[in-house]
């Protein structure tokens, strides 16, 4: 038996701008040739708009990565167009599955190898947690050996959400300050993992 | 050719060696000793009627209420040309496990050994490459073994109370 | 064969002959997570080693823990490209220690969601071979059709890629209009897809000059190391468990098995190409099957186990012993019959085995899952001995190891 429908029923008209983001541009003053602004919003607009990700794909997660990347869910369209596959020329490392204790080293080996500035997406529930694997052989999270920016739950999660978590990674990079890397707060994060 | 064929060429060959035929679900089971795997399986390969040549699948089970018989070494064979599937055990003491490696004979053996010497710690001897497989190697310990936990001891996240033990 | 040096090297010289490459955990061309060492003269491969184990889940210490609706999900994440194989069979193996037997609809409806599920599988695997070949095109235009499929499991059961669908004699709900508009859209246009795809690879000259003649096996040594499923039936031996021990009617169904000669890479695309257009002939089959059920008939998706199905929510919130076997599901509080039991399916890479013993406690007492990928993966070093390395990534590919099942 079927009950009664109760949201979505005010449908609304489709309206263009909904579906376009226009990138504003910083705060400034301009005028004939010239714009000027802060160093600081320029780079994070170029960064926010051109990451590029290194897919660590180790289990089911890893397909619906696949999915997302493929024409339905075009990951590209945020800039994520180059899929570097050695961590020397990325930006963002995309944890996607189940980290055993095996596995373990390795990521960190990974993580080690990017060059700042980096960022960390946990996608999916075994990468943020352990997952329903609580088990003697599986790393209960990423984030007991690497700092994680964003975390991106489900079983697997939907591309939507993997887009979503990819969104709120842009918007970090995008107020990202230019000297964060080198604050004493990063360093003593870095620290609290054993990376110096 | 069906069960009761397969259970009469067993005893004429072996005679007292093979015990305890039963039929779970249509399977032929029965139990040999220890230091008879291989030449049963041998037997199984070589023999023009039974022709099991396909090792399905290899295996350990450990009941550790059976004292002296603690770990099952249960093989799984087929016959593919007549369709026949058959399963047999051996039992070791888990004090001693050594059992004659099949990988001689089956070259899908030689993994199937490896991981039930990683989780159960049953010696095969005669194996060319007895490490762990799955595991990391410097666990020490036989983690399906049922006196083991099947959680990491030693994660602060998780809270036992909460999940109903500990 | 190691090349000579031309410079003469004293006997005791530490100088090796052949470099080491690691195909590491994390490599592009490995879809997964396992490692190769590979000894490498120049570009041929003289050694491999293999390590597993990256993401060894401990599936079957998992499964000593928890009662048989609850380990359903954890069957899905096996070969998660095909979740609806590994869920039916492993509901099939409970309803065999449970001596159920299923009516023939659930049968039907259960037939063409396990080869829809072969059908993505063999897709991702085509196409991925044809990635690594270079041929981009194939697998960006063809995931479109993987989630058409994706969009049929959602409306079954609520999720695309693990699925836990299903339950101990049938399916939780009966199928409805929509997912039988999706499926009927689908069978309209893939068979047409599947011709495209096939224009662009199989008779594409770079592909076949790759691929034929890429990690060959022959029968015996194929079955030696256990093979089963396409990678065995490209090598020439004709085992299909569909047929030898058909479950969930597939007797009732007209299909062949497609095999190859030489065992080759693109014999084992070949196959699996030709298994999906006999999925396609299954589906339509089942489909029509289906359709001839009137009546009452046609509203049964389960078979009538009031111990291991839900009851209807209605009944749960009126009656009190809908109540009761409602709580002790849900709560796994049913004993399970003592036994042991065996059954496999024909998951798409061969033939995927349950071990179920049972002591007559809530949960297993040992449950094995035979997977067909740990055990066909040991071939590999074989396989690429003496070949050179583009050729190993391609036998990987073509080889279709999931990570998930290798290491459980």
């Amino acid at each position: 038996m079927s009950r009664p429908v109760r949201f979505n029923t005010h449908s609304k008209q489709a309206d263009i701008n909904d579906n376009i983001a226009l990138i504003t541009a910083p705060e400034g003053s301009g005028g004939d040739g010239y714009y000027a602004t802060n160093l600081e919003s320029v780079i994070a607009l170029g960064r926010k708009y051109s990451i590029w990700p290194l897919p660590f794909a180790t289990s089911c997660c890893g397909i619906e990565f696949m999915a997302t990347m493929a024409a339905n869910y075009d990951l590209a369209r945020f800039g994520a167009e180059r899929l570097a596959f050695t961590p020397r020329q990325c930006d963002l490392l995309m944890v996607m599955g189940t980290i055993s204790k095996k596995m373990g080293p390795v990521l960190k080996q990974v993580y080690l190898q990017m060059s700042e500035p980096r960022w960390v997406l946990s996608v999916g529930a075994c990468a943020c947690s352990g997952g329903i694997f609580d088990t003697y052989s599986v790393l209960q999270g990423i984030d007991q050996i690497i700092p994680v920016d964003v975390y991106v739950p489900g079983c697997p999660p939907r591309p939507e959400a993997i887009i979503d978590g990819f969104m709120r990674i842009q918007d970090l990079v995008g107020k990202e300050s230019l000297r964060r890397r080198n604050s004493p707060e990063y360093k003593e994060l870095l620290q609290s993992y054993g990376i110096e | 050719m069906d069960n009761a064929f397969i259970q009469k060429k067993l005893e004429e060959k072996f005679g007292d060696l093979v015990v305890n035929f039963e039929e779970p679900y249509g399977m032929l089971t029965f139990e040999t000793e220890k230091n008879n795997n291989i030449k049963m399986l041998q037997f199984l390969y070589d023999d023009p009627e039974l022709r099991f040549r396909f090792l399905t699948d290899l295996t350990v089970v450990h009941y550790p209420e059976n004292v002296g018989r603690e770990l099952a070494v249960v093989y799984h064979l087929h016959n593919l040309v007549d369709n026949v599937r058959l399963r047999f055990k051996v039992f070791t003491d888990v004090n001693q496990p050594d059992v004659f490696t099949a990988s001689a004979l089956y070259a899908c053996a030689n993994w199937l050994e490896r991981e039930a010497y990683d989780f159960f710690g049953v010696n095969f001897v005669g194996h060319p490459n007895l490490i762990r497989i799955m595991n990391v190697e410097e666990m020490n310990y036989f983690p399906l073994r049922k006196e083991f936990p099947l959680e990491d001891q030693t994660r602060i996240d998780k809270d036992d109370a909460m999940f109903g033990r500990g | 064969m190691v090349a000579e040096h031309h410079i003469k090297l004293p006997e005791d010289s530490l100088e090796k002959k052949t470099s080491t490459l690691n195909l590491g955990p994390t490599h592009p061309a490995t879809h997964g997570v396992f490692q190769n060492i590979l000894e490498m003269d120049g570009e041929r491969v003289v050694s491999s080693e293999q390590t597993v184990g990256y993401i060894h889940r401990a599936f079957e210490k998992l499964a000593e823990r928890r009662p048989l609706y609850q380990i359903t999900p954890i069957t899905d994440r096996l070969n998660y490209c095909s979740s609806p194989i590994n869920n039916m069979g492993w509901h099939m193996t409970c309803e065999k220690l449970l001596h159920v037997q299923t009516p023939k609809r659930v049968d039907y409806m259960r037939v063409i969601i396990m080869e829809l599920a072969r059908i993505a599988d063999h897709l991702i695997c085509n196409s991925i071979v044809g990635v690594d070949t270079g041929a981009l095109t194939a697998f960006t235009y063809i995931m479109q059709y993987r989630e058409l499929i994706y969009e049929i499991y959602e409306e079954i059961c609520g999720s695309r890629l693990t699925t836990n669908i299903g339950r101990i004699g049938g399916f939780e709900r009966n199928f409805s209009n929509t997912a039988w508009v999706k499926l009927e859209k689908f069978l309209d246009e893939y068979p047409r897809v599947l011709r495209e795809f096939e224009n662009l690879l199989t008779r594409n000259r770079i592909f076949m000059e790759r691929t034929i003649g890429a990690g060959p096996i022959d029968a015996e040594r194929a079955l030696s190391y256990g093979f089963t499923g396409p990678n065995l039936r490209a090598a020439g031996v004709d085992y299909d468990v569909r047929v030898h021990t058909p479950y969930s009617s597939y007797e009732d169904f007209d299909f062949t098995v497609p095999v190859g000669t030489t065992g080759d890479c693109y014999d084992r695309y070949l196959v699996r190409n030709g298994e999906m257009w006999q999925s396609i002939e299954i589906i339509n089959q089942a489909y029509k099957k289906i359709q001839e059920f009137k009546g009452a008939e046609s509203e049964i998706y389960h078979a009538d186990i009031p111990d291991y199905y839900l009851p209807k929510k209605q009944d749960v919130y009126t009656k009190m012993e809908a109540l009761i076997y409602h709580f002790k599901i849900v709560m796994g509080e049913t004993n399970i019959p003592k036994g042991e039991v065996y059954h496999s399916v024909e998951g798409a890479n061969g033939e995927l085995g349950y071990y179920l013993i049972s002591d007559g406690g809530r949960t297993p007492y040992r449950l094995h899952f035979r997977r067909p990928c740990f055990i066909y993966y040991q071939g590999y070093a074989e396989l690429i001995q003496g070949s050179m390395l583009s050729d190993a990534i391609i036998v990987l590919s073509s080889l279709n190891v999931i990570a998930g099942e290798l290491d459980a």
